[in-house]
């Protein structure tokens, strides 16, 4: 078996006892979809910004491995090397597409601006590199000189999906993607999602506290509690035989909403 | 026993006599005629009545003589004044087309026609104290000032600089050049009367029209700040000065019973005509758009920098992103004023006892709370 | 006048602020490009009037230096008179209009028709200094962008350009690539200018008072215009020569004639129109 993308061992970050994330433990395998839920406050937006460098631990270890299998300590990497990982082997979904996304500029220009990055010089090339990610995440490519404020809420996630992925990282980060888009708006971003992950063979990391999403989505699961990791597993095996009291209470709130 | 603070009146009136005291200052130092300050802090005398929404200037230099050069102050006095005063009519829109020219510049072509006119302005000099003035100032002090007194209005001391320096043709517009191509987009060709702020509140969104009678009556500093801030980034505009032009306009006002209207007097102004980023691409040409800027007397930072901000301001109209502070109507127009502005933060200074006497139980109830053993 | 002139410094500033400003020059040329802050001071004359150039200048002059000031291309416009004045006055140099004559040439927005020369020196007056200030107007994070390369916003904005417009509609200020390294403001020089800044003999110096930055292009440094491979980066050019000297390599201001709006285009550098009228009429 190849080795984990990204291994946390006792990953710390605490704003207040009970606050922030304390001593967790994750590995991430080549492929999979990680879930972590837990109600607001629990402490799981707070460990996908550690595993993603947007926030440094106070304590633990974070190895990340790239593509060529170089390792990467995240936990004394400098900030340039952060930055250079963010914009090229990671992809960052924030819940609010407005925070992902350039919204001065175009739809393709906001595609672009990775490959550009990166250094693609071809103007030609990277519209039509853009032009194809509006087709994979199912936005009209004749939109491509809108403005993403143009767009409807459930578009402009698409289009920060598509942002991200432009550069094939091999691991994404998901905040909430669902959140603030309507049922029906949610399935088809949930479809294309699912699709994606499974055409591109990415790995993500994703939070939410839809146990919906979560099912529909996640191959394994993490459940947090004040900070705490309380229970792990595939993602069916925690859903269907909850061991935590705490877990039992979160599916059957679900089930009771269906 | 304890007798609580009284006594008021008696204080204002001791306050109000210390401050007629500190006005007059040196009684051995010659006391300022309105005419001086009409005539040798002319750009003072144009900012109050700016500011101040009335065109007097011998009001103007009264309210700046009062609030010992308080600039604010002096506005706060003359806008007081101002809504005393029954309104008889709406002047017809001055030309400015039609202005005798003492100043006109643009910064987009080397020439024009009618040429560029520089004008008295502080733009060339090089900003150094100039101690002959020290000296000439202590001569003047002798003069008899009777001479100043006859001056009927500042103002007509710089009309006859334009006669000589300026040029009395009227000189077209250098941003109709750029209309006739098609390049700029074309001025509203419709008068429109906008409310009048001085009578009516502002409501948002407002209409341009109303956002340039807000932005003409605000405070400089404060627009100039704003201005700034679009060239540094926050929503720029990629401004040219298009034409910034000084002059005198003739006001007209209808007369009902005649059918048109007469003049009924001149008015010294300055106007700033910006041209902006373009607009346009796909299937629209690109135009130039523009901000605009008017003030009376020989006021051109504060046109400059309303130009620049009414630009800003028509971001929802062109269809751009309101990212930054300038492009905020609601923030601009609400916090432009600044007798407004000086009114809110002054009262701070009023008593707040009961208030903060609550505040202060409050306080006192939660510190306890904090230091009572945990239950 | 004359009297508070003798008050100050030769060429105004006092000597610990010149030498302030030299050690700024001297890292701005060790590191082509980047922006070096400086102690600014304030001058007499207003801040967006070309207070760096003149601190730089100031900084440089020596009593046998021979000064050019141009502004717009052109020796005679109001500001360029204004500013050789204070330093005739200031520092009593001789001053030129002849730019193969001046051994210090301070310029807003143009450079030079006739080339530069090794041993000159160009002294840019810099309104703003950061490139990425219209992508990004937080310095802190510009700063790091700087620092870690991450220039791809700025093909970003090329690429709106060309999405909108069929082409990029940058036409002043175009950013250029100095020395590989770092993305760099030429000033507002309009983009005729940019190919003269590559492998330039003179040395380049750019001064921003309001901002407090130095920066600098050494002789014979590489500066390249962004572009992209399929939209290469190109020069303005005329249909008409210059109506004065017949120039067709020169860069031409438009003069508006008269209200039917009839135009003239002639050189916006006046000494080499100068020179190629002479060439002509000779």
């Amino acid at each position: 078996m190849r080795d984990p993308i990204l291994s946390a061992r006792g990953l710390s970050r605490e704003y207040a006892p009970e606050q922030g994330c304390l001593a967790v433990d994750l590995d991430v395998w080549p492929g999979e979809v990680v879930g972590i839920v837990g109600e607001s406050g629990s402490g799981k937006s707070t460990l996908l910004r550690l595993l993603s460098g947007q926030e440094r631990p106070d304590a633990g270890s974070l190895i990340f491995t790239d593509r060529a299998g170089q390792s990467h300590d995240l936990r004394e990497a400098s900030e340039s090397e952060i930055r250079h990982l963010q914009r090229t082997a990671f992809g960052i979904v924030h819940q609010n597409p407005r925070d992902g996304l350039r919204l001065r500029i175009s739809a393709g220009g906001n595609i672009g601006e990775r490959l550009m990055g990166i250094g693609a010089r071809h103007y030609g090339e990277i519209r039509a590199e853009a032009s194809r990610w509006l087709a994979h995440v199912e936005i009209d490519p004749a939109r491509i000189d809108d403005l993403p404020r143009h767009f409807s809420g459930g578009m402009q996630q698409r289009l920060q999906i598509a942002r991200n992925l432009v550069t094939n990282p091999g691991l994404v980060f998901m905040d909430e993607p669902t959140g603030g888009l309507d049922v029906s708006v949610q399935a088809r971003l949930l479809d294309t999602l699912k699709r994606l992950v499974y055409d591109l063979g990415i790995s993500v990391v994703i939070v939410t506290h839809d146990m919906g999403v979560a099912r529909l989505l996640a191959d394994r699961l993490l459940v947090m509690r004040f900070g705490r990791v309380i229970e792990t597993g595939l993602t069916d095996q925690v859903l269907d035989d909850p061991q935590a009291a705490y877990t039992q209470q979160l599916v059957a709130s679900i089930l009771q909403v269906s | 026993m304890y007798v609580a603070v009284k006594g008021g009146e008696k204080a204002i009136a001791e306050a109000h006599a210390l401050l007629a005291e500190l006005r007059r200052g040196d009684p051995a130092v010659a006391e300022l005629s309105l005419a001086q300050i009409q005539n040798q802090l002319s750009l003072a005398v144009d900012r109050v009545m700016n500011e101040g929404s009335l065109f007097d200037a011998e009001l103007a230099a009264l309210a700046i003589k009062q609030a010992q050069g308080d600039l604010i102050e002096a506005i706060f006095l003359l806008r007081a004044y101002r809504t005393t005063l029954p309104r008889h009519g709406v002047s017809t829109p001055i030309e400015t087309s039609e202005m005798r020219v003492l100043r006109r510049i643009s910064a987009t072509f080397k020439d024009v026609p009618g040429g560029q006119i520089l004008g008295p302005t502080y733009d060339y000099t090089h900003r150094l104290l100039d101690f002959s003035l020290a000296v000439d100032a202590m001569d003047a002090a002798q003069v008899d000032d009777d001479d100043w007194a006859e001056e009927p209005h500042h103002h007509d001391s710089t009309h006859s600089d334009a006669q000589s320096g300026g040029s009395e043709k009227s000189l077209p517009r250098v941003l109709a050049l750029l209309e006739q191509e098609g390049l700029v987009e074309p001025p509203p060709t419709e008068a429109s009367v906008s409310v009048d702020l001085t009578r009516e509140p502002l409501d948002f969104p407002a209409a341009r029209e109303t956002r340039l009678q807000a932005l003409a009556r605000g405070d400089e500093g404060y627009l100039l700040s704003l201005a700034y801030s679009t060239q540094r980034g926050y929503g720029r505009t990629h401004p040219f000065a298009g034409e910034i032009r000084s002059g005198v306009v003739m006001v007209h006002c209808p007369v009902e019973e005649l059918g048109y209207a007469l003049p009924v007097g001149e008015l010294l102004v300055t106007e700033c005509d910006m041209i902006n980023q373009f607009q346009g691409g796909g299937q629209v040409e690109p135009t130039f758009t523009r901000g605009y800027g008017l003030q009376v007397g020989l006021s051109e930072r504060k046109a400059m920098s309303m130009a620049l901000v009414d630009r800003a301001l028509r971001a929802d109209e062109l269809d751009e992103e309101r990212l930054s502070p300038a492009q905020d109507e609601e923030f601009v127009l609400a916090h432009c004023d600044n007798v407004e502005a000086w009114g809110f933060v002054s009262h701070l200074k009023l008593p707040h006892y009961v208030d903060f006497q609550s505040e202060l139980a409050l306080i006192r109830a939660l510190r306890q709370a904090a230091e009572a053993p945990d239950v | 006048m004359s009297d508070t002139v003798t008050h100050y410094n030769f060429a105004y500033l006092d000597e610990q602020t010149k030498r302030m400003i030299r050690r700024g020059l001297l890292k701005a040329v060790a590191v082509p490009g980047l922006q070096i802050p400086f102690g600014g001071r304030e001058m007499p004359l207003p801040y967006g009037w070309g207070t760096g150039g003149i601190q730089v200048t100031a900084a440089v002059i020596g009593p046998d230096d021979v000064l050019k000031v141009i502004d717009q291309g052109a020796d005679d416009t109001t500001n360029a008179v204004s500013i050789r004045a204070f330093f005739a006055k200031t520092a009593g140099v001789s001053t030129t209009e002849v730019t193969t004559d001046a051994t210090l040439i301070q310029t807003r927005h143009r450079i030079p028709e006739t080339p530069l020369s090794s041993g000159q020196i160009l002294i840019y007056q810099v309104p703003i200094p950061e490139p990425l200030r219209f992508i990004e107007p937080r310095e802190t994070e510009t700063r790091k962008m700087h620092a870690l390369s991450e220039y791809g916003v700025m093909h970003v904005k090329l690429y709106e350009d060309i999405a909108q417009f069929g082409q990029i509609a940058t036409s002043y200020a175009y950013p250029v690539m100095v020395n590989e390294r770092y993305v760099m403001d030429p000033s507002p020089i309009p983009k005729f200018d940019n190919p003269k800044m590559h492998q330039n003999p003179a040395l380049q110096l750019f001064g921003a008072g309001r901002e407090k930055r130095l920066y600098a292009v050494p002789p014979y440094t590489d500066v390249i215009s962004l572009d992209f491979e399929d939209h290469p980066f190109e020069v303005q050019s005329w249909e008409t020569p210059c109506a004065l000297c017949g120039s067709q390599e020169s860069f031409l201001d438009e003069v508006v004639m008269d209200d039917a709006g009839t135009r003239l285009f002639i050189c916006s550098d006046t000494d080499y129109c100068r020179t190629q009228q002479e060439r002509t009429d000779a």
